[in-house]
């Protein structure tokens, strides 16, 4: 896997003024992130992971440092289309079918017809929705709708994709499988991915690297690299490796709630 | 059906029986005073006599009278059923193109309605849009809107009528322009909160696809803002035809239904008041009923519904 870094912070703050005043969601947040590494970024509510995904996304503006995405601003990444962003909640059009959902940012982007219908249709492939194109969001399951909406992130084939708890609204067993399937998805097309959650086995799955952040301020506790193979049944989750990681990133949580 | 059905027919009949019953008293003393002419006893004689007493009392004492005030020429209160008959001759035993036409007259209005309906939607439309993307127009804008509504629409019709007419537009123009004047500002107010129905992960995404304004407009905020624009239509197309019939009042038009509530009033012919005034509630629920289908259909295909 190569080396480059895609993602580089320094020493990076993020303040909100509020009634009650100043609140840090990030404070002093410095981290790099190679191209087609899978970081997961865990922690309670408060802790500034949504944020950091946000800054990194051009959604919020950084008070304080630096940050690079693929070696330029994030405002100048996001205009070059440089990232896919997965909310919490599908966000679907409900006037739109399933394809035609997916269609929606080629067509901003300014795809021809052509390309658009061939790149829904590998997309949809990836997902496993290759029959649902023509089905509107309401036919489909709330797994099945998320799976639509990486699909979207997925259509335009950017380097980056940045995923804001994309399961948190999930019951256990769809979300295992969406797991499986991430996991699946990753090693077909070697993005970098930044996955926010607040799920220790789901992080330890998953990643390659793990950041574990505490609240107030909003910090960075504890970076782990992981040492579980790529192939990951999911029956990896019960073996000594897994538990090992697990129980690191525990102590991590829980050195950030002792801090405080 | 037959469970809506009920409740609904029993409104109608109770309607209809009230109306029937404020008839009497209403009628009683013209009634009263045909009688006397024709030599019948009323109680008291001499119509001066009568002028001050109740209405109720004087059905008390002279009840013979009750039948006659059903179906006299030119009651206070027309019953019912020769509002019905009024109806039913100036609609469906005159030609269509005859000036004694309700259709004809209906027609009139209603093509200046359609017409200051398209108007004031298209307006509508237009400074909503323009109110969502430029915080200047917004605050610009909207207390102009609030306040040409404060206007009683009865002071400033004669006004755009002779204003337009003094620079040459004449016709059906100044009347679909007051019905626009009406109808725009429910558009806008609507629009404007569908416009900004989008939540902020919507606008994020967008963000994210690094879409134009223009582009997002068209294919978020436009879409998302149909339910609303739809409940705003079904007030305006109302309002439209309110501006329509009062457009026709202070121009002494002969034709529409404004037309026929004046001329009514005129020669006081409160039967064809009244048959022109249910004409308009005809129109004006059927123009509500039609938007309402459209607005099913259209949801429906949308998944909005």
């Amino acid at each position: 896997m190569a080396q480059e870094i895609v993602i580089s912070a320094k020493d990076l703050s993020l303040t909100f003024a509020t009634g009650d005043g100043a609140v840090h969601a990030l404070k002093n947040v410095s981290l790099d992130v190679k191209k087609g590494e899978f970081v997961s970024f865990i922690g309670p509510s408060g802790c500034g992971k949504t944020t950091f995904l946000r800054v990194m996304a051009d959604l919020e503006q950084p008070t304080g440092g630096n940050i690079t995405v693929n070696g330029v601003s994030p405002s100048a990444a996001r205009q070059a289309r440089a990232y896919g962003y997965v909310f919490q909640a599908a966000g679907l059009y409900p006037w739109r079918s399933i394809g035609g959902n997916i269609r929606l940012p080629l067509e901003i982007m300014g795809f021809s017809k052509a390309e658009q219908a061939e790149r829904v249709k590998n997309v949809l492939e990836l997902v496993e929705l290759s029959d649902f194109e023509k089905k509107f969001p309401w036919q489909l399951s709330g797994g099945m709708q998320q799976r639509a909406s990486i699909a979207r992130a997925l259509a335009f084939d950017a380097d980056i994709l940045l995923m804001d708890e994309p399961f948190g609204a999930l019951d256990e067993i769809v979300r295992d499988h969406l797991n499986e399937q991430l996991l699946k998805l990753w090693k077909r097309t070697h993005k970098t991915i930044g996955f926010v959650t607040h799920s220790i086995p789901e992080a330890v799955y998953l990643s390659t690297k793990i950041v574990v952040m505490s609240p107030r301020p909003g910090r960075i506790t504890d970076v782990i690299e992981s040492s579980l193979p790529e192939e990951r049944p999911l029956n990896i989750r019960d073996s000594e490796e897994f538990i090992a990681i697990a129980q690191r990133v525990r102590e991590g949580l829980r050195a950030g709630h002792d801090a405080e | 059906m037959t469970q809506k059905l009920l409740p609904i027919l029993t409104v109608i009949l109770a309607l209809l029986a009230a109306w029937y019953v404020a008839v009497v008293p209403m009628n009683i003393k013209s009634a009263l005073t045909t009688a006397e002419r024709a030599g019948a006893d009323v109680v008291p004689a001499g119509a001066k006599e009568r002028r001050d007493l109740s209405a109720i009392g004087l059905v008390a004492t002279n009840s013979f009278a009750i039948a006659a005030t059903f179906s006299q020429d030119r009651p206070r209160l027309p019953a019912p059923h020769q509002v019905a008959s009024e109806l039913w001759k100036t609609t469906v035993e005159k030609k269509i193109t005859s000036k004694r036409s309700l259709v004809f007259h209906a027609w009139i209005t209603l093509s200046a309605t359609l017409l200051g309906f398209a108007i004031g939607t298209g307006m509508g439309i237009l400074l909503a849009v323009g109110i969502v993307h430029s915080r200047a127009m917004d605050m610009s804008v909207m207390p102009w809107a609030i306040a040409s509504q404060t206007i009683p629409i009865l002071a400033i019709a004669p006004m755009i009528i002779v204003v337009l007419n003094s620079i040459g537009i004449q016709g059906l123009l100044p009347k679909a322009f007051i019905s626009a004047y009406l109808s725009f500002f429910p558009v806008v107010v609507g629009m404007v909160k569908g416009l900004r129905s989008p939540d902020r992960m919507q606008l994020d995404l967008l963000k994210t696809y690094n879409s134009s304004a223009p582009q997002s407009l068209l294919k978020l905020r436009l879409p998302a803002s149909l339910p609303y624009l739809f409940a705003s239509l079904k007030i305006g197309i109302a309002a439209s035809l309110v501006g329509a019939i009062v457009g026709e009042l202070p121009t002494g038009a002969v034709r529409g239904l404004g037309a026929r509530l004046l001329a009514g009033s005129y020669y006081g012919q409160t039967v064809q008041i009244w048959s022109a005034l249910f004409m308009a509630a005809i129109v004006a629920a059927s123009l509500v009923a039609l938007v309402g289908v459209i607005q099913r259909l259209t949801l429906k295909k949308m998944g909005m519904s």
